[in-house]
């Protein structure tokens, strides 16, 4: 014991340091498990401290799938994902990833190189001003001026990354301050950022206010979305609705929140969300939002939205509240504190017995459908064969496009941190890489990497960390051989102008896993799918498994660009 | 309609490119910004004169402000009782037998001549904005060859009315 204590004594007090050695000392006082990284110039030294460290390190075969990466690991560990980039290009290559964490408010932590501070500004080999390229897509960044201030910065970026409503920061490190060295003491630090102090507990008049209009609606409904996960509020959320009885919508990011198996839940709704929740969002007298920020692919046209409702929103964000909907109860808090509140109020539950009779009705007559009788191998049935065969409790990552819509369809999540998926930007070449982080948060856990053939090709390199990492990830393609979601814009809105949205020259995708060592099938039959899929599923192998569905297929219910919610289009005969 | 908002910010690097960035980002029109050193040190006041279309959009603007890790405050004081003052530089064409003429433009304005040369002379004017405004106008047909303003600048008066509350942006 005491040899250990002299040992852990003599270590920290070696001085002088680097701001390199500074920085990984502040990656670890933040348990940081796992990096996904690209050196580069002007992270040598940085990479050189590394070469001793315990933490892994992932190194992806392009920056954008390394921070993609930190995305999955980040939503389904619910700790900020680390990501280090070298300066210039190193750091551009990073910048849909931020836009991406930025609007599904993921928290990552993002180390940039950068020229040495003297030639700053002056055109330098791969200088690039990351700053300001990425403020307006950043929660936060900083420019570490002094090698002092790293341990301040380190810890306040994961405070703000991490607390209120999460986003990604960005911390942009010269090459100068990562090489030079400190002969000060390093100093505890407190985080003191006045200007930043997130809003947990919610207003006691507002909770009144909001469980009155409860006991006296008639067509409540319950609107959840992502901000119950990041509040970790499944529980609560689940325990809320079954003492008022309110049926629960979910949005495409909320999903997982609330059991898809309970008699209370209703559906997705939005622009390919189910009948009878958008009807229920048409129709309802209040809606109570937690946690989601009234999307456009959610509303539809605004001036349609939820016309009869008293509107009450709770979210972390102020800014979210009265933003694209006018709200009468606003309730600025943390998705799980308001709820306990509200549990705690134990209000008179409303009388809706006519309400909730219509929307089984509506479930019952309307529900999502496919042509099960047609020779062709549907990707809806594939969704709902890989639901089954899982028991619905995966870790389902998506790419975005049709198969990320029926994903959201057909895949019925039991279980909260079990659906990983590119939603408020979109971003093609997302999901592949998120479900290397995805397994590596969740090492057990059996994760479906959901793509499309257009967006597994925006990141077939990361095959390579699969390998080399034997991550036992199951790559499922929904061939198509068309960027299909495009394919059915212009096949409904552009007379079937198929401009440059069929690709029907493609790789052998088998070919290309073999080429990483990685086992790959074709499937063209459900007979086919299901001897693979009872094979591939329960192993703890990496797998692709290329599925030729009907190429025609498209999503519906679906509500086009400009119309209400109400206004579906493809709905069951 | 026009709002004053005045801002209390973190006197740190990149703070102005945060703010500016946040109006176009949002899509919020400027007419006019300016950032000095507050009585606090370590801390800038900014004072934004923006035109939105509606009281939700100036409430939206003040909830992103507020939103910035570098903003300590943000206060809409348009409807409060306010000190707001703008300066503006006008250097105006002034041959011998204007010169007099334009002085008795300046008297009433409070403005003052700051500089004189052969053919113009630099008036200086405070005031508030409508105020530059109108003798910018009144001056004008004497021919402006250069004119710099400076952007509203303002607080809320010691004393406000009582039946004027501040209106924070405040919700909750």
């Amino acid at each position: 014991m005491l040899q250990e204590a002299a040992l852990t004594e003599t270590k920290t007090e070696t001085y002088p340091v680097t701001g390199a050695d500074l920085l990984l000392r502040a990656l670890e006082k933040e348990n940081v498990e796992v990096i996904f990284g690209y050196p580069g110039g002007a992270v040598l030294p940085l990479y050189d401290k590394l070469y001793h460290s315990k933490i892994l390190h992932v190194l992806p075969r392009h920056e954008q799938g390394g921070i993609h990466a930190a995305e999955g690991y980040a939503r389904i560990s619910g700790k900020p994902g680390v990501v280090i980039a070298t300066s210039g290009p190193g750091a551009t290559n990073i910048v849909t990833g931020l836009a991406d964490a930025m609007m599904d408010s993921l928290p990552l932590i993002v180390f940039t190189g950068q020229v040495a501070t003297g030639v700053i500004g002056s055109d330098a080999f791969q200088e690039a001003d990351i700053l300001g390229i990425t403020t307006p897509i950043t929660k936060y960044n900083y420019q570490v001026r002094s090698i002092e201030d790293i341990p301040r910065i380190v810890k306040e970026a994961f405070y703000i990354a991490s607390t209120g409503r999460p986003g990604p920061v960005l911390i942009d490190i010269p090459k100068d301050i990562a090489a030079g060295v400190s002969d000060q003491p390093e100093k505890e630090t407190e985080v003191n950022l006045p200007g930043y102090q997130p809003t947990l507990k919610p207003n006691y008049l507002q909770i009144r206010k909001l469980t009155e209009a409860v006991s006296r609606s008639k067509k409540p409904v319950i609107l959840a979305g992502a901000g119950v996960l990041h509040g970790r509020a499944s529980k609560e959320l689940k325990e809320y609705a079954e003492q008022q009885q309110i049926p629960v919508i979910h949005t495409l990011l909320g999903l997982g929140g609330f059991p898809a198996s309970h008699p209370l839940f209703i559906g997705m709704a939005g622009m390919h969300g189910c009948y009878a929740a958008n009807m229920g969002l048409t129709e309802c007298d209040l809606l109570i939002n937690i946690g989601a920020r009234f999307d456009d692919r959610l509303t539809g046209n605004l001036q349609h939205f939820a016309p009869h409702a008293k509107v009450a929103h709770i979210d972390i964000d102020p800014a979210e509240i009265g933003k694209n909907v006018p709200t009468s109860i606003p309730i600025v808090a943390d998705a799980k504190e308001a709820l306990e509140q509200l549990i705690l109020q134990d209000g008179k539950p409303p009388a809706h017995k006519e309400w909730m009779e219509t929307i089984s009705r509506w479930q019952e007559e309307y529900p999502y459908y496919y042509d099960k009788e047609s020779v062709q191998l549907k990707p809806q049935k594939v969704m709902e064969m890989l639901h089954s065969k899982t028991e619905g409790d995966a870790i389902v990552v998506t790419d975005v496009g049709q198969h990320q819509m029926w994903a959201a369809q057909y895949y019925r999540f039991n279980n909260a941190d079990r659906w990983v998926t590119s939603g408020g930007l979109g971003t093609m070449g997302f999901g592949f890489p998120a479900s290397i982080g995805a397994q590596l948060a969740n090492p057990e856990a059996c994760v479906l990497a959901i793509c499309g053939d257009g967006g597994f090709q925006m990141s077939t390199q990361e095959l390579a960390i699969i390998q080399e990492l034997n991550l036992p990830v199951k790559i499922i393609i929904f061939n198509n051989m068309a960027l299909g979601m495009v394919r059915q814009w212009q096949e409904i809105f552009y007379e079937s102008r198929f401009s440059h949205s069929k690709i029907p020259l493609q790789p052998s995708f088998v070919k290309l896993a073999e080429a990483y060592g990685i086992k790959g099938y074709v499937i063209q039959s459900e007979e086919e799918a299901e001897e693979v899929l009872d094979e591939v599923l329960h192993n703890r192998e990496p797998v692709l498994i290329d599925f030729r569905v009907d190429p025609d297929e498209n999503v519906y219910p679906m509500i086009a660009p400009g119309k209400g919610l109400h206004e579906m289009a493809g709905v069951k005969p | 309609m026009k709002r004053i908002i005045c801002l209390t910010v973190m006197n740190r690097p990149g703070v102005l490119n945060r703010i500016t960035n946040l109006f176009s980002k949002r899509n919020f029109n400027i007419e006019s910004i300016s950032v000095g050193l507050s009585e606090h040190e370590g801390m800038s006041r900014i004072t934004c004169v923006v035109h939105v279309e509606d009281s939700s959009a100036s409430e939206q603007i003040t909830k992103q402000l507020n939103k910035q890790i570098d903003v300590i405050k943000v206060t809409d004081i348009t409807d409060q009782s306010i000190v707001a003052r703008e300066l503006a530089l006008i250097k105006v064409q002034a041959v011998p037998y204007t010169r007099n003429e334009i002085y008795s433009l300046i008297e009433p304005f409070r403005a003052s001549v700051i500089d004189v040369s052969k053919d113009s002379m630099t008036v200086q004017i405070t005031g508030e904005s409508d105020k530059v405004e109108a003798f910018i106008e009144l001056i004008k047909p004497y021919g402006i060859k250069e004119l710099a303003r400076t952007g509203t600048t303002a607080f809320p008066r010691g004393t406000q009315r009582t039946s004027q509350q501040s209106k924070s942006y405040s919700i909750v």
